[in-house]
């Protein structure tokens, strides 16, 4: 492969992928915790009550947070991690799925 | 940005699901186009990274947080299309895994944090790429760009989609307002977040970045010619 660049493809991805779980494992614990901009409109607007109960609301990760685990930092690290693993699976899995197969005489250019 | 379930009626979500199923197969289509060897890859690692950053709220004035979309940086990296199946597989996974994002809102949250800031995201970067200088340190500042924009679009989709079908009767121009207000803000982060995100990726390995192959394309061009007059 040529590597039209001084970093190497492989070392860009796993540095994406390293950037990722230290963001969701790590960094996520010290995110904001104040409701985001729709939220906070809906509480001052007043139609923050409408929102029904969601489906999954007791799953295993529900709201980032791994049940059965009560440090907060473990909790919400690990169904961060969780979450990057699967997100990178099920991704790559559907790009796999609907790429077109590369024609066995392409010039390798 | 999240929409949870109740806030729309259900004729309003149906139709925003129609919506959505309609882009991901439209999506799922012109992906073929842009998946090689070298965008395949990528796909799953943006995925990944948009569902970490977005992991990470910042905040918004006081009491208020808001959090990278990241359609306009999944359009640039990969593709729109590949973009749009990213964003969707983030959403999906947020809504079934963690219960962020309601599961009759995920139409909703599709068209919202996917399709408007993929589609806006993508032609607004094309635009800035054609009008700035053509060469590779064009390209993060066309993202920060593009990125500013899609957030409010993205706020003023869910607001029309409030006076379609929204379950409280709240005056739309006041909602209106005060989505614009938050996320005008909002929208200055998620510029900045994509700068960095793209201007790092630019610094090592530029021809890894979908919306920046046309540039590196033309100045190849150009050693040929030279090479080829001396």
């Amino acid at each position: 492969m040529s590597r039209p660049g001084p970093v190497s493809t492989r070392a860009v991805r796993w540095s994406a992928l390293v950037v990722a779980l230290l963001l969701a494992g790590v960094v996520s614990f010290y995110a904001a915790t104040s409701p985001d901009g729709l939220n906070r409109v809906a509480q001052d607007q007043g139609f923050a009550s409408t929102e029904t109960e969601h489906a999954a609301g007791d799953g295993p990760l529900s709201d980032y947070q791994t049940r059965g685990v009560d440090q907060g930092r473990l909790s919400g690290g690990a169904a961060g991690v969780v979450g990057v693993l699967v997100v990178l699976g099920l991704a790559t899995a559907l790009t796999y799925a609907v790429r077109r197969r590369p024609s066995r005489t392409s010039t390798g250019a | 940005m999240h929409v949870p379930d109740g806030f729309l009626d259900a004729p309003t979500s149906i139709a925003t699901g129609v919506v959505a199923a309609v882009a991901v197969g439209v999506a799922l289509k012109g992906a073929r186009r842009e998946l090689d060897d070298r965008t395949a890859p990528m796909a799953g690692l943006v995925a990944a990274f948009i569902f970490a950053t977005q992991m990470i709220n910042f905040p918004v004035g006081v009491g208020t947080s808001g959090h990278l979309l990241g359609g306009a940086l999944a359009a640039i990296l990969v593709g729109p299309f590949t973009g749009l199946l990213c964003m969707t597989c983030v959403l999906i996974v947020q809504s079934l895994l963690f219960a962020d994002g309601g599961i009759t809102a995920l139409g909703t949250n599709i068209d919202l944090m996917g399709v408007t800031t993929v589609a806006l995201g993508w032609l607004a970067f094309v635009a800035a790429r054609a009008i700035l200088p053509k060469r590779t340190s064009s390209v993060a500042p066309a993202a920060a760009f593009a990125a500013l924009l899609t957030v409010p679009a993205s706020a003023m989709v869910f607001v029309l989609l409030y006076s379609l079908g929204g379950t409280a009767d709240i005056p739309i121009d006041t909602l209106a307002a005060a989505m614009l207000g938050v996320h005008l803000v909002v929208g200055a982060g998620e510029a900045v977040i994509t700068f960095f995100a793209i201007a790092s990726i630019v610094a090592v390995r530029p021809d890894l970045i979908y919306g920046a192959r046309p540039l590196i394309a033309r100045r190849e061009l150009e050693v040929r010619v030279s090479e080829a007059s001396a």
